[in-house]
């Protein structure tokens, strides 16, 4: 059976040599089981490597599992989308793949009014309700940075001995780690709550406008609904206020040289250096909790951990600025072309459908606003303070000699995690020496080399066999996949300098490719440069300033990638499938982001 | 141009008003709402239909013509092209009226002092540009005119096509009278086109406004308009204005001014340029741009003739040559829409059990 398989079968699917044993990274849930083979390959699923393009520490897993097990619950058991139930997951040489789980179709009609009922109440009362999640996600946020993790002192504090407290210290520990995995786990149910409506209210109205105009871009459709002052570009702004700050201060040279360190403490020293540290100060929280990489994986650096980071964009803002180039994003531009699209293809229109222009416009505006923001709150602040908690753990557990490194721990899952406290807990209740740090290491060290073979060895765009048809919503809707890209995928590989993708932000740009596997490789791109990457994140807003063009192997039109890159007024092309395999760097590359097309030309 | 209002024979584009179209045909008329827009097109004047009717007057040509138009045996085609052959002959060769071929010279002479500039004599006749009677046989234009004498030439050669057989027998069915219909000439500053081709503000395969068609070619435009050769076709997006298709053709030959020999010549184009677009994207979009400006301006969609002049610089080198009403999809009626849709919850309800690509 497997040799007609259109992609391979994850069971003829081996990992690299000297990965062997990479299933014990994982829990038995995530693995394809032996035992249910003929089920497993019954099912067509896709490499989420828009999300996780890189293979996974035992660690983070977490964020796969809350996140896609809590996009399954609104549509299974909150909202009954009629007919669609969640999305299955499997981890496989590393990578995730997907497969989402259709409601059978005798089944859907029942689930019509509980749909209107439930989900209809978020559609009326969407702002009131959004409010509250804002007040919600802040008050978790809150919890989570309340957390504290402390090395167990020597005794149990005499006061609790004498408040007859009857607890100790590990009592706690344990707890503060619980917390923080529950309060994740909530941060992901309520990235959810507004999310897949959202998507769906948007779908609606690109639907409905691809049947009034079947060739209209996507990116026309995206650009009417797109907001102006949005929540995500902030961190941005922020470092572009402090970049004009310190031109008008005239602190800007004390900022160019040095450590961010140095640099901080240079300013201090000049005239006006105290009013510029105030508003950097100022701007940190929350604004800093935002990082380069895309909030799934535990080395993703945040900025108000790694100073360097915005400090380095706002030298490239000054220099700009010092030029007299402007860094200001265009947003009265952006309103005004939003403005502009929507009145000329309102006036296509027959009277008779304008007015459901109009209707569905309103909804999807409406909606919108989250799908842009919750980036912001969930990706960034939330994660940059489970992520930094979390360290501050694995910082204490190397300190009693678990780990070599101080982020190890995250070669450590969840669960084990809870076994090296309770056993650094044991050690220290009986008097005792705790195991971990003869046992952790060498496994520590075998999983490291597992990862990096796993690293080695690109992920399979999907596995087993796809429908003739994509006709599931959020397929479509999240991830952007349609027939269409999984026949280019199976197409790929006949003209090798050309390669096809989505045509996710309008223009023409040639330069030279410069391929990125992760965010720690940003500070290569040279101006002028066209980004390759597997994925990008908004994040890497700063660096859009000096490319021409961005490609991606993954990605829809609402991608993050694309958004940021519509934006900036760069031409992009998403979803390649393989472009940063197959792109070498230095190569001469020409991206059209209105058809899709990027081509070696050089 | 400032060229004065010689005489009610004659009237410079630019100087033109909405009362004056009547009288300037519809080629001539459109030239002058173009410049009135905004649109940069070639300097040039109109000679009025006034002087065409008192060249028949006058010249007693209107008579000889009569009599042999009685003679015609409609629906005979061989007689029919032979009388039409006959009345053309007799238009060509009889002298202008001394006043009128004056006021023809002189304004010619405006614009160029020196007697040589190049120009295009195009016929603009009053019926022919209607959105509802698109009947050709009347386009004849002649290119490359650089004498006051040849201009005179040629005006009359104008006002003979509008004895073609096709159209003495189109009028004949319609009982239009074969002498009442009036003819105007645009005589307009050549055009060194570098490429030029035709736009459309809809896609005329199906009608999709969304979309601006251009024909292009390199040199003049002239074999795109008329189909001898095979242009290339780009197609942009016009809302936001993209590219969103390129077809480039295989292009042998080349209509361009040869100013040596003053005149038009038919050119072999070499190898290594035949399969170059005649328009970089940046072209293409400064194309459709003056098209849409021209659809908005005139408030329905138009097939709008351009150029490139390479004596123009970069920039300010993109003209247009004639805009006129599109005709075949404008006529059709709008469709009621064949389905209803639901809004709100409904609607979004209706997308999640049938997405998009289900429906492809």
């Amino acid at each position: 059976m497997t040799s007609h398989m259109k992609f391979p079968s994850p069971y003829e699917l081996k990992a690299p040599k000297g990965a062997e044993g990479w299933e014990e990274l994982y829990p038995y849930y995530l693995l394809f089981n032996d035992k249910i083979r003929a089920k497993e390959e019954g099912k067509f699923w896709f490499c989420d490597s828009q999300h996780w393009p890189s293979p996974f520490k035992p660690f983070d897993t977490i964020t796969v599992e809350f996140a896609v097990k809590c996009l399954g619950q609104y549509n299974t058991r909150h909202y009954l989308i009629p007919p669609a139930n969640g999305v299955d997951y499997r981890i496989h040489n590393g990578y995730c793949y997907m497969s989402p789980l259709a409601v059978a179709p005798e089944n859907i009609a029942a689930r019509v009014p509980q749909f209107m009922d439930r989900a209809g109440h978020y559609f009326q009362n969407w702002a009131s309700l959004l409010d509250n999640w804002m007040v919600k996600v802040k008050a978790n946020i809150a919890d989570m940075e309340a957390i504290h993790f402390e090395p167990l002192p020597e005794v149990v504090p005499v006061e609790w001995v004498k408040e007859g407290v009857g607890l100790d210290n590990t009592y706690f520990m344990m707890e503060s780690y619980d917390r923080a995995i529950q309060l994740l786990y909530k941060t992901w149910q309520y990235h959810f709550e507004f999310l897949n409506l959202g998507y769906a209210a948007y779908l609606d109205f690109f639907g409905f406008l691809k049947e009034q105009f079947p060739t209209i871009p996507d990116q026309a459709i995206a650009k009417m609904v797109q907001g102006v002052e949005v929540d995500l570009f902030r961190p941005d702004d922020e470092l572009k206020k402090l970049s004009k700050l310190a031109v008008k201060l005239g602190v800007a040279d004390a900022l160019k040289i040095g450590t961010a360190d140095e640099a901080l403490a240079r300013v201090a020293t000049v005239a006006g250096g105290k009013e510029w540290l105030d508003a950097w100060k100022a701007a940190q929280d929350p604004w800093f909790n935002f990082t380069s990489g895309n909030g799934f994986y535990s080395t993703d650096k945040y900025w108000i951990e790694h100073l360097d980071i915005p400090l380095g964009y706002i030298r490239d803002y000054i220099a700009k600025l010092e030029k007299g180039e402007t860094i200001d994003r265009p947003t009265e531009k952006i309103a005004a072309e939003r403005d502009r699209i929507t009145a000329e293809y309102a006036e296509l229109l027959s009277d008779e459908l304008r007015p459901v222009f109009e209707g569905k416009l309103g909804l999807a505006r409406a909606v919108f606003p989250y799908v842009e923001n919750h980036n912001f709150y969930i990706e960034h602040w939330s994660m940059s303070v489970f992520w930094r908690k979390m360290r501050e753990l694995s910082a204490i557990l190397h300190g009693q000699g678990f780990f070599e490194n101080a982020d190890d721990m995250f070669f450590l899952n969840r669960q084990e995690v809870r076994d090296a406290l309770f056993d650094y807990g044991n050690a220290w209740a009986v008097g005792g020496e705790p195991i971990g740090p003869v046992y952790w290491p060498e496994v520590i060290a075998k999983r490291k080399s597992i990862l990096a073979t796993l690293a080695t060895q690109p992920p399979q765009p999907a596995l087993n066999n796809p429908p003739e048809v994509i006709t599931e919503p959020f397929t479509i809707m999240l991830w952007g996949i349609t027939s269409e890209s999984i026949a280019r995928w199976l197409d790929g590989g006949s003209d090798k300098s050309k390669l096809t993708g989505m045509a996710a932000s309008p223009g023409i740009a040639e330069g030279r490719a410069r391929v990125i596997r992760s965010a720690d490789e940003l500070d290569l791109i040279q101006e002028g440069e066209i980004l390759v990457a597997p994925v990008t994140a908004p994040s890497w807003a700063p660096v859009f300033g000096k490319i021409r063009a961005t490609v991606t192997d993954i990605g829809g039109m609402m991608s993050h990638a694309a958004i940021v890159c519509r934006e900036y007024g760069l031409p992009a092309v998403t979803g390649t499938g393989n472009a940063s395999s197959t792109i070498k760097n230095g190569q001469m590359l020409r991206v059209d982001g209105a058809t899709g097309e990027v081509r070696i030309i050089g | 141009m400032t060229a004065a209002n010689h005489n009610h024979y004659i009237l410079a584009f630019d100087q033109a008003s909405e009362a004056d179209f009547p009288k300037m045909g519809g080629k001539c008329a459109s030239l002058a709402r173009m410049i009135a827009a905004g649109v940069a097109v070639p300097a040039g004047f109109a000679v009025l239909t006034d002087a065409y009717a008192e060249f028949l007057e006058i010249s007693g040509l209107k008579s000889t013509l009569g009599a042999i138009i009685d003679r015609i045996e409609i629906g005979n085609v061989a007689d029919e092209a032979m009388k039409a052959a006959a009345i053309r002959e007799k238009i060509c060769s009889t002298p202008l009226p001394s006043h009128i071929e004056a006021a023809i010279r002189s304004a010619y002479l405006e614009m160029s002092p020196s007697n040589d500039l190049p120009v295009a004599v195009r016929s603009s006749a009053t019926a022919e540009d209607l959105p509802d009677a698109s009947f050709a046989g009347q386009q004849d234009t002649y290119l490359w005119v650089t004498s006051a004498d040849d201009v005179v030439k040629q005006v009359r050669a104008c006002w003979a096509s509008l004895f073609n057989a096709r159209a003495i027998s189109y009028r004949a069915k319609n009982n239009l009278g074969q002498l009442e219909v009036l003819m105007s000439v645009a005589v307009q500053k050549m055009v060194n086109a570098k490429a030029a081709g035709v736009a459309m503000t809809l896609d005329p395969i199906n009608g999709d406004r969304t979309k601006i068609v251009i024909d292009s070619a390199f040199g003049l435009g002239e074999p795109v308009v008329s189909g001898e050769i095979t242009p290339d076709n780009f197609v942009v997006e016009k809302v936001m204005m993209q590219v969103t298709k390129r077809r480039i053709a295989e292009k042998d030959h080349e209509l361009v001014a040869d100013r040596a020999l003053r005149r038009t010549v038919d050119r072999v184009i070499e190898p290594e340029r035949r399969t170059l677009p005649s328009l970089s994207d940046g072209e293409v979009i400064e194309v459709a741009k003056l098209a849409k400006s021209l659809e908005r301006k005139m408030g329905c969609p138009q097939d709008v003739e351009w150029a490139i002049d390479a004596d123009l610089p970069d920039g300010a080198n993109l003209v247009a040559l004639q805009s006129r009403p599109e005709t075949v999809w404008s006529q059709k009626k709008a469709q009621a829409p064949a389905k209803t849709y639901a809004m709100g919850i409904e609607g979004v309800l209706g997308t999640l059990m049938s997405p998009l690509s289900a429906k492809n």
